[in-house]
């Protein structure tokens, strides 16, 4: 449990340092998701120290934004004045960024779920 | 007199405030789950909102609240980490869908980013408010990075995002009735790519594989919106 808590934080400062060290505008939590993948990639399983904090902190990542959503009382202003463009081209982009991408993964799958099953026959 | 002065020294304690977003967590989470989790009543919406009903009531400026609630904030890090593991267990159906996943996640990112700016443009909204915008489908911590670098109000863009991510889940189910979007990995992927990690979170629910490939889109929605925003923006004539 410690153990995978620590190899969690060690990716994300490794994430972090190589991102400075490259210059790159990838947040280093993103970064050290990635190197976390290649290491269990090459390692071939989940070390069960590591399954422990990493299942229970995926369980329960929307408690992580309570505080930064929290933070919005400090643009209540700004909110109050501009709520309609606000809220127009969030709900907006966001319907038809779902729509779209949900549409269209499931397009490329059925496509290639046909091409199996004519692979098959 | 005295009962202020219990009051003020206990809201100085960061603890206090640490317990406060645990429990009102808690409590939003059985509401939710009484009101049979309608994602109206999103357990982080709730929370919110009786955070900051109580700091407003107590007059506790949210610097204050922070210096507790900071130890949970700073959990997203590691959690954000923690999600190679689902993509891990998940690696097979996922290598197969290599080709698509890109074109899926590159479209997915330019449709966010425009969309939102070309609505705002539409409603008049200032460069400054445009720009806070812009990042609105990229999980916070990303969007706060972006928000900075094309100067907009990282804070701003944070709680945007936020919000973004729980109109995702609002909206989620009725644009997958309307598309008969049934299976786990596009209905997973398209709420990592618009609803970042409330969608991840949303998507978890349903199934760890719905879970490992919103995560996914996540992950590369992140990556790819450091990368296209800014020019994206320049290109809206912004920043």
């Amino acid at each position: 449990m410690v153990q995978g808590f620590l190899i969690l934080l060690v990716c994300q400062l490794a994430g972090e340092w190589l991102m400075v060290w490259f210059g790159w505008p990838i947040p280093g939590p993103v970064a050290g998701m990635l190197l976390l993948l290649a290491g269990l990639l090459a390692v071939g399983r989940v070390p069960d120290s590591l399954r422990l904090p990493a299942e229970g902190l995926v369980r329960h990542l929307s408690l992580l934004f309570v505080p930064a959503g929290v933070g919005l009382m400090l643009f209540a202003d700004t909110l109050a004045q501009h709520w309609l463009t606000i809220l127009a081209s969030l709900i907006l982009s966001t319907f038809l960024t779902l729509a779209l991408t949900g549409w269209m993964l499931q397009a490329f799958e059925k496509r290639q779920q046909k091409g199996r099953s004519k692979a098959w026959n | 007199m005295e009962l202020t002065s219990f009051w003020v020294y206990f809201n100085a304690r960061p603890l206090f405030w640490m317990v406060i977003t645990l429990a009102a967590y808690l409590l939003a989470s059985a509401l939710n789950r009484k009101a049979g989790g309608t994602a109206l009543l999103h357990p982080v919406l709730v929370a919110m909102l009786m955070i900051i009903a109580l700091l407003t009531l107590s007059n506790t400026s949210y610097n204050t609240y922070f210096e507790g609630a900071q130890f949970i904030h700073f959990l997203l890090g590691p959690a954000t980490v923690a999600l190679a593991v689902p993509l891990f267990d998940h690696r097979a159906r996922i290598r197969q869908m290599v080709v698509p996943i890109m074109l899926v996640c590159l479209s997915g990112s330019l449709t966010a980013v425009v969309t939102t700016l070309w609505i705002g443009q539409l409603f008049g909204g200032s460069d400054k408010l445009l720009l806070s915008l812009a990042p609105k489908s990229v999980t916070s911590p990303i969007a706060i990075g972006i928000s900075e670098q094309i100067g907009g109000f990282p804070s701003l863009s944070a709680g945007l995002a936020l919000t973004t991510g729980m109109i995702g889940c609002l909206l989620a189910p009725l644009v997958f009735r309307l598309l008969k979007i049934h299976s786990d990995t596009s209905s997973g992927f398209a709420l990592g790519m618009a609803a970042h990690g409330f969608g991840t979170a949303y998507a978890m629910q349903r199934s760890t594989l719905a879970g490992a490939f919103a995560g996914l889109a996540m992950g590369l929605t992140g990556v790819f919106s450091s990368i296209l925003i800014p020019q994206i923006v320049k290109l809206f004539g912004l920043g």
